[in-house]
């Protein structure tokens, strides 16, 4: 053992202490050491803080180089670009579901009849809906025969064929959800309401999509 | 390979020379003399044929991605390039599409035989859970592969599989999107999907190589089960070479017969023929189905009628896996002497296969004849719906309730206390050994 002093003057400049090893400092108490240090603190404290400190230097550095790698897969600059579409809904006739793409998805744009109207209506407080919601909010006011949806089943998204299933609106082949006419989800393990895209109608009957 | 000590002598100079530097024929030697339990039978070729089977995969593969064209206007195109104008693409592409489904056959069978011998237990837990990352990454990659070719089955499958990930509560959707590179699949998620199926067999690779790490620190599990004291090492234990590199290259060339039946006489049978219509993002194929390997875990994910609980479902059928060491009471390793576990887990091999032929089919069809009984809750009880859900039902308590229970309540037959103990004296049963004795001996 070296004396008090020795230890001092090493570890005033900084350098590690000769002739002594790490573990020869963990015998001692605090008041020891902070008797040995004259107040300024023990070697243990200052390397625990150089490895916390470098630690987290390393992970922050590791954060850093990480984020670009991840950040590349997320949607680039010009498929974003792809964000609007506009359409003429007077194109639909009656009855008629027309389908277009809108950022690689398939949206509906359905002309429905007056009595597809009057049953979605009909069904707006039924006690099967899992996701409640009236006809008027999954349409424009003044265009209630036009109903857009996203052509997606919410379960797993494939695509709902229109005209079969127990409610008389859309049913998915893949898993068996059914849809009413109105596009809520009504049987069956989707969780949702087909999506109603963010649209409106710009000029007449033209809609503007996203 | 701890209590293995080596028996290779460098005999040439070269050899002497290169032992002091790298000591790589050392390894291949005390490789190849790995002690090994003489009475492995033949369900224990399957790790060798599964060797096989990854190092044709990534043969083939890389073959194929020098003449695959990962984009959405090219991707189909080049694929019946490669069957109609590359010289031997046609076969090179046949081995590696069968290839996965004789993966697939022979992870299966290596799996079951390692839950009916006990594998998994002490002391050969991380064997197991290595095994099951592979197992988890097989699937991965498999999944990958199969967008590869852009058809409607590769397409609607990446619909329906990325679209589990949005089923998780609030990241889902962002993740989603982040995962395809865009809002629907498209040329962006078939690039990296290519990436990462070419990436994935090399991380198998490691895997694997910590996989046989771990079987040759703990060693080989054998059919009686039990550990080999090591003063009986020497009557019990063979070399691996050339004992068990002949039984296993016999089970090789028997495997290699089934699978040349199905690239050269029936490539087509274990895929789905909507997968040579071209990718169409508007029209869905009137029957979704993933390839016969998925189809357990797809009817697993069917069952529940909630969508994140049946994403949690399936994955939960394989993760019950890697805890599976924890779930399994019993002191006896193999069932063989646990009579009453045997018949579980006959029972267990049916399901699993009843879960497969259930994923195939529509939830709402019936099972039997054309006729209705009742409404059960939400579907009719004579529908694939409910006979998954049953079958669901044993699968997890099969791992949860069973497995627990039957190891603390069951009385096993007498466990030998050596391998050679049944040989000789002609009968599996012994006398002497009380049950579960013979463990405490390892």
């Amino acid at each position: 053992m070296e004396t008090g002093s020795a230890k001092g003057s090493h570890r005033r400049d900084g350098s590690a202490p000769r002739g002594r090893r790490l573990r020869d400092f963990r015998g001692e108490t605090l008041a020891e050491s902070v008797v040995n240090e004259n107040g300024s603190g023990d070697d243990a404290t200052r390397r625990d803080f150089i490895h916390i400190a470098a630690g987290a230097a390393a992970v922050g550095a590791g954060a850093v180089i990480a984020w670009p790698l991840i950040n590349q897969m997320n949607p680039a600059a010009d498929t974003l670009a792809l964000a609007s579409i506009e359409f003429d809904t007077s194109k639909v006739q009656e009855g008629q579901q027309v389908v277009i793409t809108w950022q690689g998805k398939p949206v509906f744009v359905r002309n429905r009849t007056a009595a597809e109207i009057a049953r979605a209506k009909a069904d707006d407080h039924a006690n099967d809906l899992k996701e409640p919601q009236t006809d008027a909010e999954r349409t424009k006011a003044g265009h209630e025969p036009t109903l857009v949806v996203i052509g997606s089943c919410t379960h797993l998204g494939c695509i709902p064929t229109f005209g079969t299933g127990d409610f008389g609106g859309w049913f998915c082949p893949c898993h068996g959800s059914h849809y009413d006419v109105a596009g809520r989800i009504r049987k069956g393990p989707a969780p949702k309401n087909l999506v109603v895209p963010d649209y409106e109608f710009t000029a007449g009957a033209t809609i503007k999509i996203g | 390979m701890s209590e293995h000590e080596s028996t290779y002598v460098p005999k040439t100079g070269v050899e002497k020379w290169l032992d002091s530097r790298l000591p790589i024929i050392r390894f291949g030697a005390d490789y190849m003399s790995l002690p090994t339990p003489k009475n492995l039978n033949y369900w224990w070729t399957f790790g060798g044929i599964l060797a096989l089977c990854l190092v044709t995969q990534i043969i083939t593969g890389i073959v194929l991605a020098m003449h695959y064209t990962p984009n959405t206007a090219m991707a189909f195109a080049s694929v019946e390039r490669i069957m109609r104008d590359v010289n031997g693409g046609w076969l090179i592409r046949y081995v590696h599409a069968n290839g996965a489904s004789m993966f697939f056959i022979a992870v299966y069978v290596h799996m079951l035989r390692g839950l009916y011998y006990g594998s998994y237990k002490a002391p050969r837990e991380m064997i197991w859970i290595l095994g099951c990352v592979i197992f988890f990454l097989m699937i991965a990659t498999a999944f990958l592969g199969y967008v590869l070719p852009w058809g409607q089955m590769s397409y609607w499958g990446a619909e329906v599989i990325t679209n589990l990930i949005g089923a998780i509560p609030v990241v889902g959707e962002p993740v989603l999107i982040w995962l395809r590179g865009g809002p629907a699949i498209d040329n962006a998620t078939l690039n990296r999907f290519f990436s990462l199926h070419y990436l994935l067999p090399f991380v198998i690779f490691g895997v694997v190589v910590l996989h046989l790490w771990a079987l040759h620190t703990s060693g080989q599990n054998n059919p009686v089960g039990i550990l080999i004291p090591k003063e009986r090492a020497a009557k019990d234990m063979v070399p691996f070479h050339p004992y068990f590199t002949v039984k296993d290259g016999f089970a090789v060339i028997l495997f290699l017969i089934l699978f040349s039946l199905f690239v050269f006489f029936m490539p087509n049978a274990l895929g789905h023929a909507d997968n040579y219509i071209p990718a169409n993002p508007l029209q869905t194929p009137a029957h979704i189905v993933p390839e016969w390997y998925m189809l357990p875990f797809y009817a697993i994910l069917r069952a529940i009628p909630d969508k994140f609980g049946g994403v949690m479902a399936m994955f939960g059928a394989i993760g019950v896996l890697f805890i599976l060491p924890w779930l399994d009471t019993s002191k006896v390793r193999s069932m063989r002497y646990r009579p009453t576990m045997r018949t579980f887990f006959i029972i267990f091999v049916v399901v699993c296969l009843g879960l497969g032929w259930c994923g195939g089919q529509l939830p709402d069809a019936p099972v039997i004849g054309s006729f209705k009984t009742f409404n059960l809750v939400d579907g009719d009880l004579n529908s694939f719906l409910w006979l998954t859900r049953f079958l669901t039902a044993y699968y997890f308590a099969f791992f949860l309730i069973i497995m627990p229970l039957v190891g603390l309540k069951e009385t096993p037959l007498p466990v030998p206390l050596s391998i050679s103990e049944p040989v000789l004296t002609g009968s599996d049963a012994m006398t002497a050994a009380a049950p579960a004795q013979a463990e405490k001996k390892g």
